[in-house]
Protein backbone atom coordinates (compact mmCIF):
# COMPACT_ATOMS: atom_id res chain seq x y z
CA UNK A 1 0.00 0.00 0.00
CA UNK A 2 1.34 3.43 -0.96
CA UNK A 3 2.24 5.85 1.84
CA UNK A 4 -0.55 8.32 1.16
CA UNK A 5 -3.17 5.60 0.79
CA UNK A 6 -2.10 4.20 4.15
CA UNK A 7 -2.34 7.65 5.72
CA UNK A 8 -5.84 8.11 4.26
CA UNK A 9 -7.10 4.80 5.60
CA UNK A 10 -5.56 5.46 9.02
CA UNK A 11 -7.71 8.55 9.50
CA UNK A 12 -10.65 7.85 11.83
CA UNK A 13 -12.89 9.75 9.42
CA UNK A 14 -12.13 7.20 6.70
CA UNK A 15 -11.97 4.15 8.95
CA UNK A 16 -13.62 1.06 7.51
CA UNK A 17 -13.27 2.22 3.91
CA UNK A 18 -12.13 -0.49 1.53
CA UNK A 19 -8.69 -0.28 -0.12
CA UNK A 20 -10.22 0.63 -3.49
CA UNK A 21 -11.82 3.70 -1.94
CA UNK A 22 -8.60 4.47 -0.11
CA UNK A 23 -6.76 4.38 -3.42
CA UNK A 24 -9.36 6.62 -5.06
CA UNK A 25 -9.15 9.25 -2.30
CA UNK A 26 -5.39 9.15 -1.98
CA UNK A 27 -5.16 9.69 -5.76
CA UNK A 28 -6.58 13.16 -5.11
CA UNK A 29 -4.74 13.81 -1.82
CA UNK A 30 -1.57 15.50 -0.67
CA UNK A 31 0.05 16.40 2.63
CA UNK A 32 0.13 20.07 3.58
CA UNK A 33 1.41 22.13 6.48
CA UNK A 34 0.41 25.58 7.65
CA UNK A 35 2.38 27.74 10.05
CA UNK A 36 0.72 29.29 13.09
CA UNK A 37 -1.39 32.26 12.00
CA UNK A 38 -1.58 31.18 8.37
CA UNK A 39 -5.01 30.85 6.81
CA UNK A 40 -6.02 27.53 5.27
CA UNK A 41 -8.83 29.29 3.48
CA UNK A 42 -10.92 32.44 3.66
CA UNK A 43 -14.65 32.92 3.63
CA UNK A 44 -16.00 33.20 0.07
CA UNK A 45 -13.04 31.46 -1.57
CA UNK A 46 -13.68 28.48 -3.78
CA UNK A 47 -13.65 25.22 -1.84
CA UNK A 48 -11.27 23.53 -4.24
CA UNK A 49 -9.73 21.30 -1.61
CA UNK A 50 -11.00 19.82 1.61
CA UNK A 51 -8.87 19.21 4.64
CA UNK A 52 -8.58 16.63 7.33
CA UNK A 53 -6.48 17.72 10.29
CA UNK A 54 -3.64 15.35 11.15
CA UNK A 55 -1.93 17.57 13.72
CA UNK A 56 -2.56 20.90 15.39
CA UNK A 57 -5.58 23.13 15.90
CA UNK A 58 -7.49 25.34 13.51
CA UNK A 59 -9.76 28.25 14.47
CA UNK A 60 -12.89 28.76 12.38
CA UNK A 61 -13.50 32.50 12.35
CA UNK A 62 -16.19 34.92 11.29
CA UNK A 63 -15.04 38.46 10.66
CA UNK A 64 -16.87 41.75 10.84
CA UNK A 65 -15.44 45.11 9.69
CA UNK A 66 -13.82 47.08 12.46
CA UNK A 67 -14.06 44.27 14.97
CA UNK A 68 -11.91 41.39 16.05
CA UNK A 69 -12.85 38.14 14.32
CA UNK A 70 -15.09 35.82 16.35
CA UNK A 71 -13.86 32.26 16.77
CA UNK A 72 -16.87 29.96 16.41
CA UNK A 73 -15.09 26.63 16.70
CA UNK A 74 -11.72 25.11 17.35
CA UNK A 75 -11.01 22.06 15.23
CA UNK A 76 -8.24 19.61 15.98
CA UNK A 77 -6.67 16.33 15.01
CA UNK A 78 -9.00 13.98 13.10
CA UNK A 79 -11.56 16.74 12.41
CA UNK A 80 -12.61 17.63 8.89
CA UNK A 81 -12.77 21.25 7.84
CA UNK A 82 -16.33 21.90 6.69
CA UNK A 83 -18.29 20.25 3.88
CA UNK A 84 -18.49 23.23 1.54
CA UNK A 85 -16.47 21.37 -1.11
CA UNK A 86 -19.28 18.83 -1.45
CA UNK A 87 -22.26 20.98 -2.37
CA UNK A 88 -22.64 23.93 -4.77
CA UNK A 89 -21.61 26.70 -4.92
CA UNK A 90 -18.43 25.13 -3.43
CA UNK A 91 -17.46 28.18 -1.39
CA UNK A 92 -16.00 28.31 2.12
CA UNK A 93 -18.31 29.91 4.66
CA UNK A 94 -15.68 30.67 7.34
CA UNK A 95 -12.08 31.72 7.63
CA UNK A 96 -9.88 28.88 8.84
CA UNK A 97 -6.71 29.98 10.64
CA UNK A 98 -3.98 27.72 11.94
CA UNK A 99 -3.70 28.37 15.71
CA UNK A 100 -0.37 26.56 15.75
CA UNK A 101 1.62 24.49 13.30
CA UNK A 102 -0.98 22.43 11.46
CA UNK A 103 -0.54 19.40 9.28
CA UNK A 104 -3.47 18.35 7.14
CA UNK A 105 -4.40 15.89 4.49
CA UNK A 106 -5.62 18.02 1.58
CA UNK A 107 -7.90 16.38 -0.98
CA UNK A 108 -8.52 17.99 -4.37
CA UNK A 109 -12.26 18.59 -4.30
CA UNK A 110 -12.92 18.56 -8.04
CA UNK A 111 -10.91 15.38 -8.46
CA UNK A 112 -12.85 13.66 -5.68
CA UNK A 113 -16.23 14.98 -6.83
CA UNK A 114 -15.59 13.51 -10.28
CA UNK A 115 -14.68 10.17 -8.74
CA UNK A 116 -17.83 10.26 -6.62
CA UNK A 117 -19.95 10.94 -9.73
CA UNK A 118 -18.29 8.05 -11.50
CA UNK A 119 -18.57 5.69 -8.54
CA UNK A 120 -21.71 6.29 -6.53
CA UNK A 121 -20.71 3.71 -3.94
CA UNK A 122 -17.71 5.89 -3.11
CA UNK A 123 -19.90 8.99 -3.24
CA UNK A 124 -22.49 7.46 -0.90
CA UNK A 125 -19.83 6.33 1.57
CA UNK A 126 -18.33 9.80 1.69
CA UNK A 127 -21.73 11.48 1.83
CA UNK A 128 -22.71 9.37 4.87
CA UNK A 129 -19.52 10.30 6.68
CA UNK A 130 -19.77 13.98 5.88
CA UNK A 131 -23.47 14.07 6.74
CA UNK A 132 -22.68 12.52 10.15
CA UNK A 133 -19.86 14.96 10.83
CA UNK A 134 -21.90 17.96 9.67
CA UNK A 135 -24.85 16.78 11.77
CA UNK A 136 -22.66 16.68 14.87
CA UNK A 137 -21.36 20.14 14.10
CA UNK A 138 -24.88 21.44 13.56
CA UNK A 139 -25.99 20.08 16.93
CA UNK A 140 -23.08 21.77 18.63
CA UNK A 141 -23.82 25.01 16.80
CA UNK A 142 -27.44 24.87 17.99
CA UNK A 143 -26.26 24.64 21.57
CA UNK A 144 -23.95 27.61 20.99
CA UNK A 145 -26.75 29.65 19.47
CA UNK A 146 -29.01 28.80 22.43
CA UNK A 147 -26.53 30.75 24.59
CA UNK A 148 -27.39 28.58 27.58
CA UNK A 149 -24.96 30.37 29.90
CA UNK A 150 -26.23 33.79 28.93
CA UNK A 151 -28.82 35.97 30.68
CA UNK A 152 -31.88 33.98 31.67
CA UNK A 153 -34.89 34.46 29.43
CA UNK A 154 -38.19 35.07 31.13
CA UNK B 1 -30.39 1.36 30.05
CA UNK B 2 -28.81 0.01 33.23
CA UNK B 3 -25.56 -1.75 33.90
CA UNK B 4 -27.16 -4.11 36.37
CA UNK B 5 -24.05 -3.58 38.45
CA UNK B 6 -25.90 -1.90 41.26
CA UNK B 7 -24.20 1.46 40.97
CA UNK B 8 -24.85 2.95 44.39
CA UNK B 9 -27.12 5.84 45.12
CA UNK B 10 -25.07 8.65 46.53
CA UNK B 11 -27.00 9.17 49.71
CA UNK B 12 -24.97 7.47 52.41
CA UNK B 13 -23.04 10.51 53.51
CA UNK B 14 -25.79 13.06 53.09
CA UNK B 15 -26.99 14.58 56.30
CA UNK B 16 -30.64 14.89 57.10
CA UNK B 17 -31.86 18.39 57.93
CA UNK B 18 -31.92 19.17 61.62
CA UNK B 19 -35.27 19.62 63.41
CA UNK B 20 -34.88 23.40 63.36
CA UNK B 21 -34.03 23.38 59.71
CA UNK B 22 -36.48 26.13 58.84
CA UNK B 23 -34.77 28.62 61.13
CA UNK B 24 -32.17 30.80 59.39
CA UNK B 25 -29.01 31.51 61.32
CA UNK B 26 -27.40 34.96 60.99
CA UNK B 27 -23.90 34.54 59.62
CA UNK B 28 -21.28 37.21 58.88
CA UNK B 29 -19.75 37.56 55.45
CA UNK B 30 -15.99 37.28 55.84
CA UNK B 31 -14.88 37.52 52.23
CA UNK B 32 -16.27 38.43 48.82
CA UNK B 33 -14.56 37.66 45.55
CA UNK B 34 -15.82 38.91 42.19
CA UNK B 35 -15.59 35.98 39.79
CA UNK B 36 -17.11 37.56 36.67
CA UNK B 37 -19.25 40.60 35.89
CA UNK B 38 -22.36 39.08 37.49
CA UNK B 39 -20.97 36.29 39.65
CA UNK B 40 -19.48 36.58 43.13
CA UNK B 41 -18.15 34.06 45.62
CA UNK B 42 -18.94 34.81 49.24
CA UNK B 43 -17.42 33.22 52.31
CA UNK B 44 -19.47 33.01 55.50
CA UNK B 45 -17.99 32.18 58.87
CA UNK B 46 -20.56 30.77 61.27
CA UNK B 47 -20.01 30.74 65.01
CA UNK B 48 -20.23 26.96 65.19
CA UNK B 49 -18.84 24.16 63.06
CA UNK B 50 -20.46 23.49 59.72
CA UNK B 51 -20.13 20.28 57.73
CA UNK B 52 -21.51 19.34 54.32
CA UNK B 53 -20.94 16.88 51.55
CA UNK B 54 -20.36 17.78 47.88
CA UNK B 55 -23.60 18.45 46.05
CA UNK B 56 -25.58 19.89 48.93
CA UNK B 57 -26.98 23.39 49.16
CA UNK B 58 -27.92 26.06 51.69
CA UNK B 59 -30.85 28.40 51.75
CA UNK B 60 -29.49 31.97 51.88
CA UNK B 61 -31.78 34.64 53.26
CA UNK B 62 -31.41 38.31 52.43
CA UNK B 63 -33.37 39.92 55.20
CA UNK B 64 -36.51 41.56 53.92
CA UNK B 65 -36.02 40.30 50.38
CA UNK B 66 -36.28 36.54 50.44
CA UNK B 67 -34.45 33.24 50.26
CA UNK B 68 -32.66 31.38 47.50
CA UNK B 69 -31.12 27.93 47.30
CA UNK B 70 -27.40 28.12 46.56
CA UNK B 71 -25.01 25.19 46.16
CA UNK B 72 -22.06 24.83 48.49
CA UNK B 73 -18.94 25.37 46.43
CA UNK B 74 -16.13 25.29 48.99
CA UNK B 75 -13.81 22.56 50.19
CA UNK B 76 -15.73 20.05 52.34
CA UNK B 77 -12.52 19.31 54.22
CA UNK B 78 -11.68 22.95 54.75
CA UNK B 79 -12.14 24.97 57.90
CA UNK B 80 -15.65 25.90 58.92
CA UNK B 81 -16.01 28.68 56.37
CA UNK B 82 -19.00 28.29 54.08
CA UNK B 83 -18.46 29.16 50.44
CA UNK B 84 -21.15 30.01 47.91
CA UNK B 85 -20.80 31.19 44.33
CA UNK B 86 -23.80 33.23 43.31
CA UNK B 87 -24.92 34.69 40.01
CA UNK B 88 -27.09 37.79 40.02
CA UNK B 89 -30.26 36.73 38.25
CA UNK B 90 -33.06 37.94 40.53
CA UNK B 91 -33.60 40.42 43.34
CA UNK B 92 -32.27 38.14 46.09
CA UNK B 93 -29.26 36.76 44.24
CA UNK B 94 -28.43 40.23 42.99
CA UNK B 95 -28.44 41.50 46.58
CA UNK B 96 -26.21 38.59 47.64
CA UNK B 97 -23.63 39.44 44.99
CA UNK B 98 -23.55 43.00 46.37
CA UNK B 99 -22.75 41.88 49.92
CA UNK B 100 -19.58 43.18 51.51
CA UNK B 101 -17.31 41.94 54.22
CA UNK B 102 -18.93 42.07 57.70
CA UNK B 103 -22.46 42.18 56.27
CA UNK B 104 -24.77 39.58 57.79
CA UNK B 105 -26.91 37.11 55.87
CA UNK B 106 -29.36 34.44 56.99
CA UNK B 107 -28.48 30.85 56.29
CA UNK B 108 -30.01 27.44 56.88
CA UNK B 109 -28.79 24.09 55.71
CA UNK B 110 -27.14 22.04 54.41
CA UNK B 111 -29.83 20.25 52.45
CA UNK B 112 -30.16 17.68 49.74
CA UNK B 113 -28.45 14.69 48.26
CA UNK B 114 -24.81 14.52 47.29
CA UNK B 115 -22.50 13.49 44.48
CA UNK B 116 -21.30 9.87 44.68
CA UNK B 117 -17.78 10.83 45.68
CA UNK B 118 -17.16 8.04 48.19
CA UNK B 119 -19.03 5.50 46.09
CA UNK B 120 -16.86 6.33 43.07
CA UNK B 121 -13.63 5.27 44.75
CA UNK B 122 -11.89 2.79 42.48
CA UNK B 123 -13.63 4.18 39.41
CA UNK B 124 -12.66 6.70 36.79
CA UNK B 125 -14.46 10.01 37.09
CA UNK B 126 -15.54 12.41 34.40
CA UNK B 127 -16.94 15.74 35.53
CA UNK B 128 -18.89 17.75 32.98
CA UNK B 129 -19.71 21.28 34.05
CA UNK B 130 -21.23 24.20 32.20
CA UNK B 131 -21.27 27.82 33.34
CA UNK B 132 -22.14 28.17 37.01
CA UNK B 133 -22.53 24.37 37.11
CA UNK B 134 -18.87 24.21 38.08
CA UNK B 135 -19.74 25.60 41.52
CA UNK B 136 -21.62 22.54 42.88
CA UNK B 137 -18.94 20.29 41.39
CA UNK B 138 -15.95 22.12 42.83
CA UNK B 139 -16.29 20.34 46.22
CA UNK B 140 -16.08 17.04 44.31
CA UNK B 141 -12.86 18.15 42.66
CA UNK B 142 -11.41 19.20 46.03
CA UNK B 143 -12.32 15.87 47.59
CA UNK B 144 -11.09 13.74 44.68
CA UNK B 145 -7.80 15.60 44.37
CA UNK B 146 -7.26 15.35 48.13
CA UNK B 147 -7.58 11.58 47.87
CA UNK B 148 -6.29 11.19 44.35
CA UNK B 149 -4.91 7.69 44.94
CA UNK B 150 -8.42 6.34 45.51
CA UNK B 151 -9.60 7.07 41.98
CA UNK B 152 -8.67 6.03 38.48
CA UNK B 153 -8.49 8.50 35.63
CA UNK B 154 -10.06 11.87 36.45
CA UNK B 155 -11.23 14.26 33.76
CA UNK B 156 -12.88 17.65 34.21
CA UNK B 157 -14.60 19.14 31.19
CA UNK B 158 -15.73 22.69 31.72
CA UNK B 159 -17.59 24.99 29.35
CA UNK B 160 -18.22 28.70 29.77
CA UNK B 161 -19.91 31.33 27.67
CA UNK B 162 -16.67 33.16 26.90
CA UNK B 163 -13.18 33.65 28.34
CA UNK B 164 -14.38 36.44 30.66
CA UNK B 165 -17.02 34.14 32.15
CA UNK B 166 -14.67 31.34 33.22
CA UNK B 167 -15.18 30.59 36.91
CA UNK B 168 -12.35 29.83 39.34
CA UNK B 169 -9.78 30.58 36.67
CA UNK B 170 -6.77 30.45 39.01
CA UNK B 171 -7.80 27.11 40.41
CA UNK B 172 -8.45 25.67 36.97
CA UNK B 173 -4.97 26.77 35.94
CA UNK B 174 -3.47 25.21 39.07
CA UNK B 175 -5.34 21.92 38.58
CA UNK B 176 -4.24 21.90 34.97
CA UNK B 177 -0.61 21.95 36.05
CA UNK B 178 -1.11 18.68 37.87
CA UNK B 179 -0.15 15.61 35.92
CA UNK B 180 -2.81 13.35 37.39
CA UNK B 181 -5.97 15.08 36.24
CA UNK B 182 -7.16 16.10 32.78
CA UNK B 183 -8.68 19.56 32.78
CA UNK B 184 -10.23 20.78 29.54
CA UNK B 185 -11.82 24.21 29.28
CA UNK B 186 -13.86 25.37 26.34
CA UNK B 187 -15.89 28.49 25.61
CA UNK B 188 -18.88 28.94 23.35
CA UNK B 189 -17.53 32.08 21.68
CA UNK B 190 -14.27 33.97 21.76
CA UNK B 191 -12.31 36.68 20.02
CA UNK B 192 -9.38 35.64 17.87
CA UNK B 193 -6.86 36.36 20.64
CA UNK B 194 -8.24 33.49 22.76
CA UNK B 195 -5.74 30.65 22.54
CA UNK B 196 -7.95 28.02 24.13
CA UNK B 197 -10.69 25.82 22.78
CA UNK B 198 -13.92 27.13 21.26
CA UNK B 199 -16.87 24.79 21.15
CA UNK B 200 -19.57 23.42 23.41
CA UNK B 201 -18.67 21.26 26.37
CA UNK B 202 -20.59 18.13 25.24
CA UNK B 203 -18.40 18.11 22.12
CA UNK B 204 -15.40 17.39 24.37
CA UNK B 205 -16.88 14.08 25.49
CA UNK B 206 -16.14 12.09 22.31
CA UNK B 207 -12.47 13.09 22.65
CA UNK B 208 -12.13 12.18 26.32
CA UNK B 209 -10.67 8.77 27.14
CA UNK B 210 -13.58 6.96 28.81
CA UNK B 211 -14.02 3.33 29.77
CA UNK B 212 -17.82 3.17 30.00
CA UNK B 213 -17.81 0.24 32.41
CA UNK B 214 -15.44 1.88 34.90
CA UNK B 215 -16.43 5.51 34.94
CA UNK B 216 -18.86 7.62 36.91
CA UNK B 217 -19.99 10.82 35.21
CA UNK B 218 -21.16 13.86 37.18
CA UNK B 219 -22.89 16.52 35.14
CA UNK B 220 -24.08 19.99 36.14
CA UNK B 221 -25.09 23.00 34.11
CA UNK B 222 -28.06 24.44 32.29
CA UNK B 223 -30.56 21.69 31.52
CA UNK B 224 -30.14 21.99 27.75
CA UNK B 225 -26.41 21.52 28.14
CA UNK B 226 -26.97 18.53 30.41
CA UNK B 227 -29.24 16.90 27.81
CA UNK B 228 -26.55 17.24 25.16
CA UNK B 229 -23.89 15.98 27.58
CA UNK B 230 -25.95 12.96 28.61
CA UNK B 231 -26.55 12.10 24.94
CA UNK B 232 -22.81 12.28 24.31
CA UNK B 233 -22.06 10.12 27.37
CA UNK B 234 -24.60 7.54 26.24
CA UNK B 235 -23.01 7.50 22.81
CA UNK B 236 -19.76 6.63 24.57
CA UNK B 237 -21.53 3.62 26.06
CA UNK B 238 -22.27 4.86 29.60
CA UNK B 239 -25.28 3.28 31.22
CA UNK B 240 -27.74 5.70 32.77
CA UNK B 241 -26.93 4.53 36.28
CA UNK B 242 -23.35 5.70 35.82
CA UNK B 243 -24.46 9.27 35.16
CA UNK B 244 -25.35 11.69 37.97
CA UNK B 245 -26.88 15.10 37.43
CA UNK B 246 -27.68 18.06 39.66
CA UNK B 247 -31.12 19.49 38.99
CA UNK B 248 -32.35 22.99 39.60
CA UNK B 249 -35.94 23.92 40.36
CA UNK B 250 -37.64 26.65 42.34
CA UNK B 251 -36.81 25.56 45.88
CA UNK B 252 -38.60 27.30 48.74
CA UNK B 253 -38.83 25.20 51.90
CA UNK B 254 -35.84 22.91 51.14
CA UNK B 255 -37.33 20.03 53.13
CA UNK B 256 -39.91 18.61 50.74
CA UNK B 257 -42.98 20.22 52.25
CA UNK B 258 -44.07 23.07 50.04
CA UNK B 259 -43.96 21.31 46.66
CA UNK B 260 -42.52 24.23 44.69
CA UNK B 261 -39.65 22.13 43.39
CA UNK B 262 -41.68 19.08 42.46
CA UNK B 263 -40.07 17.30 39.54
CA UNK B 264 -42.25 14.39 38.45
CA UNK B 265 -42.57 12.09 41.45
CA UNK B 266 -39.64 13.73 43.26
CA UNK B 267 -38.90 16.93 45.11
CA UNK B 268 -35.59 18.37 43.99
CA UNK B 269 -34.84 19.83 47.44
CA UNK B 270 -35.44 16.59 49.33
CA UNK B 271 -34.68 13.82 46.80
CA UNK B 272 -32.08 15.85 44.92
CA UNK B 273 -30.54 18.07 43.81
CA UNK B 274 -28.17 15.26 42.78
CA UNK B 275 -29.93 12.38 41.07
CA UNK B 276 -28.66 9.17 39.58
CA UNK B 277 -29.85 9.75 36.07
CA UNK B 278 -31.72 6.47 35.56
CA UNK B 279 -34.06 7.57 38.39
CA UNK B 280 -35.23 10.66 36.52
CA UNK B 281 -34.58 9.71 32.89
CA UNK B 282 -38.25 8.82 32.19
CA UNK B 283 -39.35 12.39 32.77
CA UNK B 284 -36.15 14.36 32.21
CA UNK B 285 -37.10 15.36 28.67
CA UNK B 286 -40.78 16.00 29.33
CA UNK B 287 -41.35 19.69 28.79
CA UNK B 288 -44.56 19.85 30.84
CA UNK B 289 -42.87 18.71 34.07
Amino acid sequence: MEGLERIVLEQPFFSGLGPEFGAAISGCARNLRFAAGEYLFREGESANEFYLIRHGTVALELHSPGQQPIVVATLRQDDILDGSWLVPPYCWTFDARASELVRVLGVDARCLREKCEADHDLGYELMKRFAGAMGERLRAMRLQVADVYGPQRS
Amino acid sequence: MSTGHNVPEAREECRAPSPDSLLPMPVPVTRVRRETADVATIELTPASAFAFVPGQFNMLYMFGLGEVAISLSGDPAGDHRIVHTVRAVGAVSQAITRLRRNDVIGMRGPYGSCWPVAESEGSDIVIVAGGLGLAPLRPVIYRVLAHRERYGRVAVLYGARGPAEILYRRELEAWRRRLDVDITVTVDHAAADWRGNVGVVPALIPRTPIDPDHVIAMVCGPEIMMRFAIDALQQRGLALDRIFVSMERNMKCAIGLCGHCQFGPTFVCRDGPVFRFDRIAPFFNIREI
